[in-house]
């Protein structure tokens, strides 16, 4: 008898989505899907705003890395204020927004790996739900819990300095930002009480990569195996073919490495991605216009980066990243959860680069704007957290937005979040008679490895309340179960 | 020379030149009677009803009331803490007030006065109005979703021939401040910035001049309105 097994809500993410499974007679995945039930209309009601208000408009799409939008955002109306992109600030503007952006890279991943995916690795996606929280992980490592909740701290901070505050700052405006960091600001961040300093934030951070792998050691087949699948990657590299979480160019490789996108302006993404929609999600499916949406879909997020990047701008990043290479031989790296050692990597270099920065004299610089030639049109992309962010305005004459068109992180990673989907509901559920807890959470699992942000706004994490229900063919419900 | 008159607030004796502004004279006794329409320098119009306070019993605004001598004033009661608090949540209830992305967050009057009678959600229904952004004119902005029809830049902002920047249009409920694309031409960068400073809501804004000031250092951050008169 067929059935169709419902995961509503997906917990432990940011947002709200659910999974469909549909299982034939004979017991096989016959279809699955990750909807995106949320709506949320930015692109719309920026519309009619005066274009300087974005990057403070959009923001508010999340609580979690408002940064991100805010200086997407900020980048694409610096090239309408004639700013140029990237390289048109002054040292000054330039370095605050990373330096904020950075922060920001630090405190997501961190809050991602140990308050949402940790409680699989430590107790394993079997464990007790009860157990399985980021509750349970303060009482069984407290340690690493009060670690985990100092380096947000730390993150936030830096937000702080450089936005005005931790969430929803003003920071970026058009062709700059309006503050730099005091002397007293820069000293606290740099050398401030123990043990939020930037030292110790590189310290932890290697601590936390020597856990997981030491975890990746010891659970090596199930790190390797686990919704492993061939796809494509995109990410922003620096012009050199460095990671560079603020600005870049856009590269592509495919599963063996090869570019398929070489290293192209931003501004001009239309000419190499589509979107696609789907009747099922509000979540569109991006694909790279080349290769068409069979076959052009691609993974953005801390593994593309790492398979797109040359190399990494930091020593111990870099080490770390040649030991994370050498797994797959210099080729890209395919295996899902993986993404938490590339996560894990950008938080060190996150750390090394805001230490270098607040050890750089133009961040207390006084220089802050740069204006030029109006320019009706303006592409911001930056590298959030979860992945590539693109965001693009339009605007009329007497400088009201005319057109917005928002591609988030997530919206890359939704085409591969469904195979992921498929892949870990044909291991674990084919032919089985009894859905069990375990296997539901095992679909979450490979769900979580892409940090997706379903909504960018909302929080739901620990046991939420999931149910899952049993349908035969003709959509009679048989059972249901909840946990 | 000035003849000063006795007269008492909430009970207190006060002193004051004879004829000055209730809401100065109140001002110089260090007590706080709140103001939305009015500004200083400009004649007072007692629109906004917010300053409203009790003369000898009776309620008069205070922005148009001068003080005479032995006049009592109470400017604190339960009933005018709450006009005032209702005042507040019917301007916010009939605009569309949506302070996360305005320019004038942190320094706004209304956003200021909400946060210190502690408006949390308005009693009466928001009307959502469909309001326009005017933005042809090449140095300022006018969103009508903000206004509050206070009428302080139709009465302050004046070009070098003393002519009216900002005119009423429309009637009744549809009534909006436009700009006067004849007086308002050739502005200096200096007028147009007067004229978003005089404006106590996000309602007129210069062309590219939003979030310059850093959080922390707007105008409400860290002293919230009046508390420089009294706390």
């Amino acid at each position: 008898m067929s059935k169709k097994i419902v995961i509503e809500p997906v917990t432990r993410v940011e947002g709200h989505g659910k999974v469909t499974i549909h299982l034939d007679d004979q017991g096989n995945v016959a279809q699955s899907r990750l909807h995106i039930v949320e709506f949320r209309g930015f692109e719309r009601f920026v519309q009619g705003r005066p274009y300087w208000e974005a990057p403070v408009l959009v923001e508010r799409l999340c609580g979690i890395c408002p940064v991100s939008h805010h200086l997407a955002a900020a980048k694409a109306v610096d090239v309408i204020a004639g700013a140029g992109t990237g390289d048109g600030l002054t040292p000054t503007a330039e370095k605050i927004r990373r330096l904020m952006h950075y922060g920001q890279m630090f405190q997501s991943h961190t809050l991602h790996f140990f308050h949402l995916a940790s409680p699989d690795l430590l107790f394993g996606y079997d464990a007790p739900p009860e157990q399985r929280n980021v509750i349970g992980v303060a009482l069984a490592n407290r340690e690493l819990a009060t670690q985990a909740v100092l380096m947000r701290k730390y993150g936030q901070e830096v937000i702080a300095a450089t936005a005005g505050k931790k969430i929803h700052g003003t920071g970026a405006i058009p062709g700059g930002v309006n503050k730099s960091l005091t002397i007293e600001e820069r000293d606290t961040l740099l050398k401030g009480r123990a043990p939020l300093n930037a030292d110790k934030m590189i310290a932890w951070s290697q601590g936390a990569l020597a856990f997981f792998k030491d975890y990746y050691k010891k659970n090596k087949a199930f790190i390797d195996g686990f919704s492993q699948f061939p796809s494509n990657h995109l990410s922003l590299v620096r012009k050199d073919g460095a990671l560079d979480l603020y600005h870049g160019v856009l590269r592509a490789v495919d599963a063996a490495g090869k570019k398929i996108l070489n290293d192209v302006d931003y501004q001009d993404y239309l000419s190499h991605l589509r979107e696609e929609v789907r009747s099922w999600s509000y979540m569109k499916f991006p694909f790279l216009k080349i290769l068409g949406k069979e076959k052009g879909w691609y993974r953005v997020g801390p593994l593309a980066r790492l398979n797109t990047a040359d190399f990494i701008p930091t020593p111990l990043a870099q080490k770390e990243f040649e030991a994370f290479k050498a797994v797959t031989g210099g080729k890209p790296n395919n295996m899902c959860m993986h993404t938490h050692w590339a996560r894990l990597i950008e938080v060190l270099h996150s750390a090394e680069v805001i230490r270098d920065l607040l050890l750089d004299s133009d961040i207390t610089g006084t220089d802050l704007v740069t204006k030029g030639k109006w320019q009706p049109v303006g592409v911001g992309v930056i590298e959030a957290p979860r992945g590539t962010l693109m965001h693009h305005y339009r605007v009329n004459e007497d400088d009201l937005i005319t057109m917005a068109n928002l591609i988030v992180s997530t919206t890359h990673n939704n085409e591969p979040m469904n195979r992921a989907v498929n892949c870990v509901a044909k291991a674990m559920m084919t032919g089985q008679k009894e859905i069990t807890e375990p296997m539901m959470n095992a679909v979450e699992v490979a769900i979580r490895a892409y940090d997706p942000c379903l909504s960018c706004a909302t929080h739901a994490y620990g046991q939420m309340p999931l149910e899952v229900s049993l349908y035969d063919a003709t959509g009679k419900l048989i059972s249901q179960r909840r946990k | 020379m000035a003849s000063f008159v006795k007269f008492t607030i909430n009970g207190k004796t006060c002193l004051a030149e004879e004829g000055a502004q209730l809401v100065e004279a109140a001002k110089e006794n260090g007590i706080y009677i709140p103001t939305l329409c009015n500004y200083p320098g400009i004649p007072p119009k007692g629109s906004c009803r917010i300053c409203t306070v009790l003369v000898n019993g009776i309620g008069q605004t205070a922005c148009t009331t001068k003080v005479v001598e032995g006049m009592t004033v109470q400017t604190s009661t339960p009933e005018l803490e709450e006009f005032r608090k209702s005042v507040i949540e019917i301007l916010f209830a009939e605009g569309n007030h949506l302070c996360p992305s305005c320019e004038k967050s942190g320094s706004c009057e209304l956003q200021a006065l909400a946060y210190r009678y502690r408006v949390t959600v308005p009693h009466f229904p928001y009307l959502f109005p469909k309001r326009d952004v005017e933005a042809w004119h090449p140095k300022l902005v006018k969103d009508h979703n903000r206004c509050i029809q206070c009428k302080r830049c139709i009465r302050g902002i004046r070009n070098g021939k003393g002519q009216a920047l900002f005119a009423f249009g429309k009637r009744g409920d549809k009534v909006v401040i436009n700009i006067d694309p004849e007086t308002s031409r050739d502005i200096s960068d200096a007028l147009a910035q007067e004229a978003m400073d005089m404006c106590p809501v996000g309602a007129i804004l210069r062309k590219e001049k939003g979030f310059d000031v850093p959080i922390g250092k707007r105008k409400f951050d860290r002293q919230p309105i009046g508390s420089d008169i009294q706390a």
